[in-house]
């Protein structure tokens, strides 16, 4: 009898246990860091991890993409809107107990816009004229010309604070102002975050969040399913979603992220610098398939290059509606031999690798032979993107916020040179009555989407999924980032 | 033997220097900047030029070629690009997951093939020797990562005894460490034990025919003596041969299977430095593999002496 009851109550530990245990969280990431250094490279991986829980910016973006005070409590903006003096929080200590100051924003700035600066966004402090320590809790910024985004511009991840005491070794062991700090790294497995017991704002709801990085959709599946991982972020496998759907253990978040996914045309060469061959293409694309074939039905259908849970989003679908004859007349129109023989270059990515399938038979049913080439992401950046921009077609999601500006210029990729768009874009900078931005970018919208620029196909949807009881996580994604500090365990 | 010895380890250094020619400029002539990838779409022009000075990516190809051997025969390989720490602490992490394995793996393919070839060989055309004949072909024939995601299914997700993938560390202590070895040491273990058994199998039945297991067989030594003890022996040589090839293959083609268990091993590395465009760390790691491969050779060569001393005479 003795032994049954110690049993019962062993049992009644053991099930108490995990429910105790639950104040870490295992997160699963695709793409492990390269290192810790936010401002000194584009891997979104890097921002995943460290954004909002170990450093911050001034500002800091929220799940809904709005711009929020982050080490920045408040802020004035001078009339002629050049500069800004920021208001910083006191009492903010970095994770090596030293105070941060008006000196550390001096410092970081003018680190990132420096002569020898490897900032990926370099371009984010182009504006800024200088930047001086008032008091020690008070920077003043001065830009070049007004911008109406510089407080975006100063939620990025490349924009965050850090030391010059710890510079040195942010690459390895990162000394931010966070509600986490760097716990430890088994490099090719994990990362793990401690809470900050003297965080200066809301502390963290966890004790400790380990980041595991599984790249093999497969393999993400089955940890899941084992229960190793707590919650997965950008979920590789969509096929599994409506698995995890259906089972009471799992909740799945479908959320928007920033990536416009476009069929990017070359613009400056034969046969698509032709406005009326842009636009054949695009009334060949049928939105839904593509959506339903490759994205397994996620994804909104954008009509251009634009975030459709953007404010200022218009929708123009309609300009480039599903209609194959039109596309066939449009070709007849422009004159071109047919079957027209062009290049699809395909980068890794899956929504690129099915969705040109998808998109090449839809094209080879008006009379355009696309021949599809698969390429590395390395050799995408070097030959596609960046020096000769061989191309002709190619798929690709832009995952900055707001990129809608990098169209204007005719050297960028697609080769797009609109002297009138590039001035509205260039008002769009400068302008800071939000009314006026609105109806800007707006216009700006609407140039591209007339214009036939890209086939503009869907945004990138963000799945995340999730054991049943974790609360407070990012449903959308308006910077690459796993923002942790209000996460917890339902009680 | 000395003389036997010292030829082999001259060709070891030859193949070593051609290996290290044909790898740093094979790697090197692959389209891709690394800086580019690093920096991504944003990058301006001026951003990117100071990235290449600081990566030395802006030196002629020879310096950078002879730069990378120096620095390896004193045994820096240098920093990598991607992760800006040393290659050689990068390396040593790595093989701290992907030696264990291979090992694992090797001693479970050895521990399984041997009993199974030998017990194949001496009942020979038997229903048993047939049906493992069969199985060992099925093993050969079922793709490794196949039979991976298949142990994981039933051993991770449904009975839950081991994680999905995952390395413990170290720290973890040698009980984690093995068990989250287990599945893919097995996995890859499988295809290999039914390779050795049916090697192991058939040069037994050659070594049996032989004249001087009849000579032993006529002194009056059973069938079973004379396998033990004359016929073992003499059919080491291609098994060791097998044995080898099969270390060098569990250490650097570990690719799929630390994918499907997402360990942190050298094959994974290998993959993304070379995604990455991470020159140095891919020059360094080929080049350590091609190393291993060679001196496994090396050491098998010295074996077959070991084993066989009418190759000593040569």
């Amino acid at each position: 009898m003795k032994s049954k009851i110690s049993a019962a109550a062993l049992a009644v530990a053991l099930a108490a246990g995990p429910a105790l245990a639950q104040d870490g969280l295992t997160v699963g990431l695709q793409l492990e860091p390269p290192h810790m250094d936010p401002t000194s490279a584009a891997a979104g991986a890097i921002d995943q991890v460290v954004y909002a829980n170990v450093f911050e910016g001034l500002t800091r973006f929220g799940s809904d993409g709005s711009v929020n005070p982050g080490l920045a409590s408040s802020w004035d903006i001078s009339e002629d809107g050049l500069t800004y003096t920021f208001h910083l929080v006191e009492g903010v200590k970095f994770h090596d107990g030293t105070d941060f100051e008006a000196t550390d924003v001096v410092f970081s700035l003018d680190r990132a816009r420096g002569e020898d600066s490897v900032n990926a966004q370099k371009a984010l402090f182009a504006g800024i004229q200088s930047v001086e320590a008032v008091d020690p809790a008070t920077v003043k910024v001065t830009l070049s010309a007004p911008d109406g985004m510089f407080l975006f511009k100063m939620a990025w991840g490349d924009a965050v604070m850090v030391a010059p005491e710890s510079i040195e070794d942010i690459k390895t062991a990162p000394v931010g102002t966070g509600a986490f700090t760097f716990g430890n790294w088994v490099q090719g497995d994990s990362i793990t975050l401690q809470k900050n017991a003297d965080y200066w704002g809301e502390p963290a709801m966890l004790d400790s969040a380990t980041f595991k990085f599984i790249s093999d959709p497969t393999a993400a599946f089955a940890a899941m399913m084992a229960g190793d991982v707590d919650v997965f972020v950008a979920f590789p496998a969509p096929e599994n979603l409506p698995q995890f759907d259906a089972d009471p253990r799992y909740n799945v978040l479908i959320g928007n992220t920033e990536g416009e996914t476009i069929l990017a045309m070359n613009n400056a060469r034969e046969p698509f610098s032709n406005k009326l061959v842009r636009e054949a293409v695009a009334h060949a694309i049928n939105r839904q398939d593509i959506i339903d074939g490759a994205m397994f039905g996620y994804g909104t259908p954008i009509g251009t290059f634009f975030a459709p849970h953007n404010p200022d989003y218009v929708d123009l679908t309609g300009l480039s509606n599903y209609d194959p004859e039109k596309a066939k007349a449009l070709l007849e129109e422009a004159g071109v031999a047919l079957p027209l023989k062009v290049k699809m270059t395909l980068p890794p990515p899956s929504y690129a690798r099915r969705g040109g399938e998808i998109l090449a038979a839809q094209l080879r049913a008006v009379g355009i032979e696309p021949e599809i080439e698969n390429v590395e992401w390395a050799q995408w950046l070097e030959n596609t993107f960046r020096n000769a921009h061989d191309y002709d077609l190619t798929i690709i999601s832009h995952t900055e916020p707001m990129d809608i500006s990098s169209l204007a210029n005719p050297d960028y990729y697609t080769g797009y040179d609109n002297p009138a768009f590039a001035e509205v874009i260039e008002k769009v900078g400068v302008e800071s009555d939000p009314e006026v931005r609105s109806e800007l970018l707006k216009q700006a919208q609407t140039m591209l989407a007339e214009d036939y620029v890209a086939g503009f196909l869907f945004e990138l949807p963000l799945h995340t999924v999730a054991k049943t009881g974790v609360e407070g996580l990012w449903v959308n994604m308006p910077t690459q980032a796993t923002d942790l500090t209000a996460v917890h365990w339902a009680k | 033997m000395l003389r036997y010895t010292l030829t082999r380890f001259l060709s070891l250094c030859l193949s070593l220097a051609v290996a290290s020619v044909v790898i740093f400029f094979a790697i090197e002539v692959l389209p891709g900047d690394p800086a580019s990838i690093m920096l991504g779409v944003n990058a301006q022009p001026d951003t990117l030029a100071a990235l290449r000075a600081e990566l030395g990516l802006d030196q002629p190809m020879v310096a950078r070629y002879l730069a990378w051997v120096t620095g390896l025969l004193q045994g820096d390989f240098g920093i990598s690009y991607t992760y800006r720490t040393p290659v050689a602490q990068m390396i040593v992490d790595r093989l701290a997951v992907s030696l264990p394995l291979a090992l694992y793996a090797l001693g479970l393919t050895v521990v399984i093939a041997f009993p199974v070839g030998i017990w194949a060989a001496s009942r020979r055309g038997s229903v048993g020797d047939v049906s493992i004949m069969g199985l060992t072909q099925l093993g050969v024939a079922i793709p490794n990562f196949w039979f991976a995601m298949l142990m994981v299914l039933v051993f991770a997700i449904n009975l839950q005894w081991f994680s999905a993938g995952g390395f413990a560390g170290w720290d973890a202590g040698l009980f984690a460490v093995l068990k989250s070895l287990t599945l893919p040491a097995v996995a890859l273990a499988l295809p290999q034990a039914s390779i050795l058994a049916r090697v192991m199998r058939s040069a037994l039945l050659d070594t049996l025919s032989e004249d001087f297991i009849r000579t032993a067989r006529a002194k009056g030594l059973s069938r079973r003596q004379a396998l033990w003890r004359h016929a073992l022996r003499n059919a080491l040589i291609p098994v060791l041969t097998i044995i080898g090839m099969q270390f060098s293959f569990l250490l650097a083609g570990g690719i799929i299977i630390e994918n499907v268990f997402y360990l942190p091993g050298l094959g994974r590395l290998i993959f993304q430095a070379i995604s990455a465009r991470d020159l140095v760390v891919v020059e360094s790691v080929v080049m350590l593999l091609v190393f291993a491969v060679i001196l496994v050779n090396f050491l098998v060569e010295l074996a077959y002496a070991a084993v066989d001393p009418r190759l000593r005479a040569r």
